[in-house]
């Protein structure tokens, strides 16, 4: 026992040991992972929405995922507007080119990127959305312009199904 | 400890105290000499372990008619309140309870920061107490989301979100918190649970509290250790069983008028609306006692920062034993301390204040003077404080200064200059 020497006994406590590490991860990551989306909350990850009913100047809700989704018809005006912004008076710069593929329609998770209200409609100082939480501010390309919020408004995956429908997922 | 032996009297009592020592236990619960000097500010304890067992109480009996349900948890409570036989009242005790919870538990540590009893050798006592109040804080805001209404819904929501400041991973720990991509019925399920949980953990480390309370024993206004064996103590019971029992009734009194007379006045109509995903209220504020830590929240412009300044403002406290440098334990003779200390409490209830108004124009820049002052008494003030400040002369017993006659003539006169 003088010695320190690497022995039979040593090995075995370390293989006994990283045997026991992988053993209690494998028991625990399915008591963690069920806390995740479950199959039936995924499978709702479409929605279709007809919009032939709203006018320009019009933001309508409907829910995707349990989360609201703006779409909203822009009037020239507003187009024009969100597209003359500066790209440096932005905290998080992007240009609405890239937010609204067709500048007609904004569509957009409703979610302000603080903690998670949703703003309200044709509010605030930039004559898009404000968040009532916290006071954030948002232009009408749902870019944030003043307030606590770190990021724009999230744009979802969508696609224009006819002339008609959209498909948000 | 009891330094003595105890032996029971009966042979049955001798018999199974030899296999489990339970009459011991009680005996030290009953003999355990306690400082004699303790003032009304020490029936907290006593008072907050009724709290718990209020809330446990009340909180089973709800459970045993409430639906854990995106569907049906707004309709339940409703009908709890309603066809429930008592429903009303059990429902009302447990709302209320929260609130009284807190009450209590704002004076207990108040009380602790005033007579320095997070001290040595009272550091694990402390740390242990900081941790139930977390707990408290998460049984508090999972139990609020329960009903289902627009402030638990949106309440929910919010603080959810503040995980999602964490760079990275953040997002994707929110979704795993809420088990989908919005607050929903698994959000729900699972808070309900948690919430279920929780009290029986706060039980525990409860034990573990007044277990490490009975090592050193009580803290005491003077704030010296008591000198063994003296007059200084008396025994828990009937002395202190006595005098919290008569604060414990106080506290019910109180408890009583805003479960009869005044049952909503600590919550926020809002919540009698069902949840609503597509509609955020127009003024979202958390329950009373968590006001000053969202002031500190909004205070601070940036998502990330706003989170880790409110996160640092409760483990600060964690910290407190070291961060106050003083070895004089209580404020009577730290004359400066008690200036700053009552500043401490301003300034806490000034946060309160201003998380529950809009976070705009002069409520803003109250909330971050306020904030700033917060970090800057634990951070600075503190530790500087034990090295300048010139502290009184502390008396040599409990019982010199009550006695009077004392050798030490200073203190006489201090204790006279105090009483003025």
């Amino acid at each position: 026992m003088s010695e320190k020497k690497t022995n039979r006994r040593d090995f075995l406590f370390t293989a006994t040991y990283a045997v026991g590490a992988v053993g209690v991860g494998a028991t625990i990551w399915p008591m963690i992972d069920q806390m995740n989306p479950d199959a039936s909350v995924k499978a709702l990850a479409s929605t279709e929405v007809d919009v032939s009913a709203v006018n320009p100047g019009k933001t309508i809700t409907v829910l995707w995922r349990g989360k609201p989704v703006f779409i909203r018809r822009r009037t020239q005006d507003e187009i024009a507007e969100a597209r003359s912004v500066n790209l440096e008076d932005l905290k998080h710069p992007e240009k609405d080119e890239d937010r609204a593929a067709n500048p007609e329609w904004l569509v957009m998770l409703g979610v302000c990127t603080h903690l998670g209200c949703v703003p309200l409609d044709q509010k605030g100082e930039y004559n898009g959305w404000f968040c009532p939480c916290h006071g954030s501010h948002y232009d009408i390309s749902g870019r944030i312009r003043k307030g606590p919020a770190p990021t724009n408004m999230e744009i979802p995956k969508y696609e224009f199904v006819n002339a008609n429908t959209i498909k948000i997922g | 400890m009891s330094d003595h032996e105890y032996t029971p009297k009966s042979k049955f009592g001798k018999w199974f105290n030899d296999r489990l020592p339970l009459l011991t236990l009680a005996n030290h619960l009953t003999d355990y000499p306690t400082p004699k000097n303790l003032n009304y500010w020490w029936t907290f304890g006593g008072i907050l372990t009724f709290c718990l067992i209020t809330q446990i109480v009340t909180g089973l009996v709800l459970a045993m008619h409430y639906i854990a349900h995106a569907d049906m948890a707004f309709d339940s409570v409703e009908h709890i309140m309603r066809d429930v036989n008592y429903g009303w009242l059990i429902r009302y005790i447990h709302a209320n309870g929260a609130s009284m919870f807190f009450l209590a538990v704002y004076i207990h540590i108040f009380r602790s920061l005033f007579y320095g009893s997070y001290k040595a050798p009272r550091e694990i006592i402390w740390i242990i107490g900081i941790i139930i109040y977390l707990l408290m804080m998460a049984a508090a805001f999972l139990g609020y989301v329960l009903p289902w209404g627009q402030m638990s819904f949106w309440g929910a929501t919010v603080i959810t979100n503040l995980f999602s400041a964490i760079p990275l991973v953040g997002e994707g720990i929110v979704t795993w918190l809420w088990g989908g991509y919005s607050v929903d019925n698994p959000t729900l399920t699972r808070f309900f649970t948690l919430h279920y949980l929780i009290p029986f953990l706060i039980l525990g480390l409860v034990v573990l509290h007044i277990w490490a309370l009975h090592v050193p024993g009580n803290n005491n206004p003077v704030g010296i250790d008591i000198k063994k064996p003296s007059k200084d103590t008396v025994p828990f019971h009937p002395y202190i069983v006595i005098k919290d029992g008569f604060a414990l009734l106080m506290f019910m009194i109180v408890f009583a008028f805003f479960v009869f007379y005044t049952p909503n006045i600590l919550g926020h109509a809002d919540n009698y609306i069902e949840a609503n995903p597509l509609v955020t209220p127009a003024h979202i504020v958390p329950e009373w006692y968590l006001l000053p830590f969202y002031a500190i929240l909004r205070s601070v412009p940036d998502k990330l920062l706003g989170v880790v300044a409110m996160l640092s403002a409760i483990l600060i406290l964690a910290a407190l034993p070291w961060l106050d440098t003083s070895k004089i334990r209580s404020a009577v003779f730290r004359p400066l301390y008690r200036q700053f200390y009552w500043i401490l409490v301003a300034d806490v209830l000034i946060l309160g204040y201003v998380g529950a108004m809009p976070a705009e124009g002069l409520y803003l820049l109250v909330a971050r003077v306020a904030t700033a002052y917060y970090f800057l008494h634990f951070l600075v003030i503190l530790p500087v404080l034990g090295w300048k400040e010139k502290t009184l002369p502390i008396p040599l017993s409990i019982t010199e200064p009550i006695l009077g006659g004392s050798p030490n003539l200073a203190t006489a006169k201090n204790k006279e200059s105090l009483n003025k």
